[in-house]
Parts: structure tokens; sequence; C-alpha cells
């Protein structure tokens, strides 16, 4: 077990006894000055950053103290010095989720943040290029979401001109 | 479509309409944020200052002294369809956009339809040159969250078949490698000698590629009889034929000249940038999943971490002819250590009962068809697991509710993460230079877009 940052606020650091690795539960103003202070503590790499649509468990059991919303934010650190990963877990809101970006601590985030807007809607603040990454770019919706009908859609693509 | 009536400038215009590239795309420099031009001159370590020069994102820089140009979806040597697009001054590379998603299929979607039993065969579909690793990543996501441990054998069968499949796909990076720079000799010698482990592969697992061999629980099938001797011949051939790759290219002045100092990057951007696997050993940093957070047996076969110490073209060509020598190290021992014992778990939620007994046995019967109709459940909760695939750093995070699908399956692909060191790598280069750095990359276009 790693010691944690001094500006951590306390109850927000769970350990996940399940994957051994440390686990944060920042509130979205919390989360950029969290992140910051791994990163000052030696956690050097970004490994992930993925989104999670909780749509149909609102409920799920968390921490004490923390609200859970449809949208979660789960990024993963990686400190090679201390050999050591971090899981930090935001609930990003449930309508229209927008956060701070990463890209300033971490740049390799950017692809990711790009993955988690363009999948399911997750918007983020100070992001460099936030379009679609893996969808066309007239792609109406978030493929990832919970509550998107697959299946239901026509896939039609750009102004596709008719039969010449 | 075409009305004799609109006038030729109007088809332009129109043509323009229907191809136009919208954001996605490179725009001209005055349609650009400062950020986003430092992301695509490439300098990363913007916010300490150390790699934006004032010259690269100089706004007044008039458009028409340079060319937006596309390289790709659709080119020999982006290795897939990766597309590129790229502003040149003259042969001059000046700001990069690598625009992706043209073999995007939705496989985070469909991993969540599909039980987990069938979820192997979703995932080794992702990077299709190392389906091995894929397959491993996801099944000990899947374990970690069931509680199960996995048989001795399975693991040593699981590190072999791993280190074998990192032999193919170095093998096959060093053809391809061989082919960008014109070695088009070392192509066919590259493939050739993948025959080899493939064919091995189709003996084991019935498939040469997208395996599905490594399921949660253990492995599909035992090692076929006669097993060491294939593998050894494997290890003696290719061991053997790695000292004509040197012969072929490591001394050739024409591919020195090509790979030595071209495209180079340092350990502190490859650390900001999330790059791992190859890529980030060549900065010097010595950090390899397999030493330094073992899973599997790592721990008790001897191996070496190769690092390179200029970051460039060429050590990331000699980090992965090193491995495919240190890979068949471990293989070797793989031969030597490997335990008898049951290739898969005996845990009867996971494993479905052997043939024999489904004919004697209704409940075997009934057992089986459960587990490949239904599935097994998995306890709801939430993991992330990573092993170093050939590219690097291959993540898996699982997140279960209890039910036999998975609630959300999400694959860190190496390749997708290392695709953002391309502009850094580009910068500055010539256009014959960007195909090495494509290749040298080694993105995997099924992982990148998934």
């Amino acid at each position: 077990m790693i010691p944690l940052p001094l500006t951590a606020p306390p109850g927000v650091v769970t350990a996940d006894v399940l994957a051994s690795d440390l686990g944060c539960f920042p509130t979205l103003e919390e989360y950029v000055p969290l992140v910051r202070s791994f990163k000052d503590d030696g956690f050097e790499m970004c490994v992930d950053l993925c989104a999670v649509d909780y749509l149909e468990h609102l409920d799920r059991p968390l921490p004490e103290g923390v609200s859970a919303t449809r949208f979660e934010i789960v990024v993963n650190l990686l400190s090679l010095s201390k050999k050591q990963r971090v899981r930090i877990r935001v609930q990003a809101g449930n309508e229209e989720p927008r956060l701070d970006t990463l890209f300033d601590l971490y740049p390799g985030t950017e692809a990711m943040e790009r993955e988690a807007f363009d999948l399911f809607g997750v918007l983020f603040s100070g992001h460099p290029d936030l379009t679609r990454i893996l969808m066309p770019e007239d792609w109406e919706g978030h493929p990832l979401r919970k509550d998107y009908a697959v299946g239901k859609v026509p896939v039609q693509f750009k102004e596709a001109p008719g039969p010449r | 479509m075409s009305d004799p009536t609109i006038r030729v400038a109007e088809r332009v215009d129109l043509l323009a309409a229907e191809t136009s590239e919208g954001a996605q795309g490179l725009q001209p420099r005055k349609k650009t944020t400062t950020d986003e031009l430092g992301r695509e001159v490439g300098a990363v370590l913007r916010q300490s200052g150390l790699t934006l020069d004032p010259n690269d994102v100089d706004f007044e820089r008039r458009d028409d002294e340079t060319m937006i140009i596309n390289m790709g979806p659709a080119h020999p040597s982006t290795h897939g369809v990766l597309r590129l697009m790229l502003e040149l001054d003259g042969e001059f590379v000046l700001r990069t956009k690598p625009v992706i998603g043209y073999l995007h299929t939705g496989m985070e979607k469909t991993g969540e339809v599909l039980s987990y039993v069938q979820g192997g065969t979703n995932v080794t579909r992702m990077d299709y040159v190392s389906p091995i690793a894929n397959e491993l990543g996801y099944s000990m996501a899947v374990e970690k969250l069931l509680g199960i441990e996995v048989p001795t054998r399975a693991i040593w069968i699981r590190m072999m078949m791993s280190e074998l499949n990192r032999v193919a796909s170095h093998l096959v990076w060093l053809a391809t490698n061989g082919m960008d720079l014109g070695a088009t000799s070392m192509m066919i010698y590259g493939f050739r000698e993948r025959e080899l482990i493939l064919a091995f592969f189709e003996k084991t697992a019935g498939l040469r590629m997208n395996l599905n061999y490594v399921r949660p629980g253990g492995v599909a099938a035992d090692l076929p009889d006669g097993w060491e001797d294939d593998v050894l011949v494997i290890c003696d051939t290719i061991y053997e034929r790695t000292f004509e790759y040197d012969e072929l290219l490591t001394g050739q002045p024409i591919f020195r000249g090509r790979m030595i100092g071209v495209a180079p990057i340092t350990a502190e951007e490859a650390l900001a940038l999330g790059v791992t696997g190859p890529l980030l050993r060549s900065t010097g940093v010595p950090w390899d999943l397999r030493r330094s957070m073992p899973y599997l047996a790592y721990n008790e076969v001897e191996f070496d971490v190769i690092v390179g110490t200029f970051g460039d073209n060429f050590d990331r060509y000699a980090i992965r002819l090193n491995e495919i020598r240190e890979s068949l190290r471990i293989v070797r021992q793989c031969i030597e250590k490997m335990p008898s014992g049951d290739y898969r778990s005996q845990d009867p939620k996971v494993t479905p009962p052997p043939r024999a007994r489904i004919d004697e046995s209704m409940e075997a019967l009934i057992h089986h068809f459960k587990l490949f109709t239904e599935g097994f459940q998995v306890p709801a909760g939430e993991v992330y697991s990573a092993i170093e695939s050939p590219r690097g750093e291959l993540g898996c995070y699982l997140v279960a509710d209890g039910g036999p699908k998975p609630y959300r399956i999400h694959v860190r692909a190496p390749s997708f993460v290392n695709m953002q060191a391309v502009p850094l790598l580009m910068r500055g280069g010539s256009v014959s230079d960007a195909i090495t750095v494509i290749s040298s990359v080694d993105p995997i276009m099924g992982e990148v877009d998934r």
C-alpha cells in the first residue's frame, strides 16, 4: 500500500481488494487536483482513461459519501518507480457529463478523452481537439451508451449520393 | 447525379462539400488553436515549454507555401487503414494528424452482448497479429473477477504460446519494416519463419489466427503429442535465422542510414504520452510488465529486458530483433519446465464436462448445454488486468454486474495510445522517413480502431 498523496482529501481513497490497486472516488472538483497530486507523487504515466455508462445500475454500491451517477470516468495511473497502479473513478454526472481535461497533466490522454467523448458523449473542458475519433464525424448519438438503439438506426454515412 | 445544368465551379463546390474532411482532418493553420497546433507539430511537453518552437506555431505562415496531403487510408505502407494528414513544406513534414476509425467495428459494444465464454472470440480479433495476447488479457481479467485458480500447466502453456506469438508478431514487423525500406526479401523471410509458428498454432488450436485458444479457466486444448520436437525445431530454426537478418539488415549501410537517428523520442516525452512497449524501451526505460509486474510464471524464467539508448528507429528495430531471441529463450525454458497436469481449471463453473461424460450422464449434458448457451455468471465488480503484448501494455478493464455477460468491456490497446507519438516522431522528417515512422510504431489497425 502506497502512502496517500498529501493533498488528497480524506475519504476519497479506498483500497480495491480485488485488483490490489488503489481506488479513489474524487468529486468533479477534486478530480484534477487529485490526479495532479498523484503525478507529483511519482505516477509518471496515465495508462488508461475510459467511461462507463451505469444506466442500469444507478444504485450500485460505492464507498460511503460517494453518490453514484450514470456516467463514470475511470482513470488508471501507473507509477514506474513504485510499480504501483491507482484507479480513479469519477462520478461524472447524469445528463451531459462534463469534466476538466487531464491533457495538461498527461498529454497522452488526448486520444482517450476523444474516445470517451465519441462513444459516450462525455465532454472534457479544455481539451484541444474534442472531435469524434472512431465514428464518422456526422454520426448521431454515442454508441456505447446503454440507451443507444442498437440495430434500430439505419446506418448511413455522410451525404451519400444516390445511385448514379 | 451529374446535372449538366450545374456549372463546373458549382460542381467543384459540391464535390468539395461531399468529400469535406470536417473537424477530424487537418485544418489550415489559421483555423487551428494553439493547443491543437502544438499537438500537431508534436510538442508534447508543452506545459513546461520544452519542445514548443515558436516557429512551428507561426499562424502567419502563408498557407500557399505549404501543402496538406493525405497519406492513406489505402496506402500500402500504412499497414492497414491508417490515414495520416501531413502538412508538407516541400519534402519535409511540418504537422501530422492521424485520422483513425476506418476499421472501427464496435467490438467493445459487441463484447457487451456476448457471454464470457464467447468473449474470447471477440477480443482475439482486435490485435490480429498477436491474438493470444488479447485472449490472455481478457481471460486474466475474467479469472480475477471469478477468483479461480488456473492450473500450473495451463499457466506454462499460456506463457509458451504467448511468447511464440510474440516471435510471430515481431517477425511480421521485421518483414513489413523491411518491405517499407525496400528490402523486399525480408518480407518473404519474415513470413516464411512466421509460418512455422502458425502451423504449430494450427496443430494445437485448430486455427492459424484468431485462435480463441486461451479461455477463462485455462486453455482450449492440451498441447499435441510430440509438441516438444515441433517447438524445438521452431526455436532452432528461427534463432539461427535471426543472425541471417543481422547480415541482411543490421549491417547494411542503406538500412542503417535510414534508421539511425531517425525519429527520436525521449523518455520524458514517451512517458508523458503514455506509450509503452518497444517504443518506451527504446528510450532506455526498462519497463516490461513481464519483469516489472510479473504475471503467469514470468518470475520463474530467465530473460533479459532489451532497452535502447537513443529512442530512434534503429533502437526499436534492435529491440524487436533481440526480443525474438529472448522470447525463444523463454520458450526453451518452457519446454524444459513444462509441468504435467490439467490444461484447464477443473472448476465445473467455467469448464465444460469432458466429452465422454456427456454420453453417459444427463447432468453432464445439461451442464454442457447451459455453459454454452447461457454461459457462467461472474460476480459483480470491476477489474483492470494488464499484460505485456508485443506492442506494449494491453489492459482489459472489465465491469461485471453478476450476469453472464460483461456490463462493460474496455480494452486498453497499446497501438491506440502509441499512435499519439506519431506527430512527434514525424516532425521535421521527410516523407520517406514518415514511412519508417509508421512502421516503427507498429500499429495494428484492428486494435487501434477496435
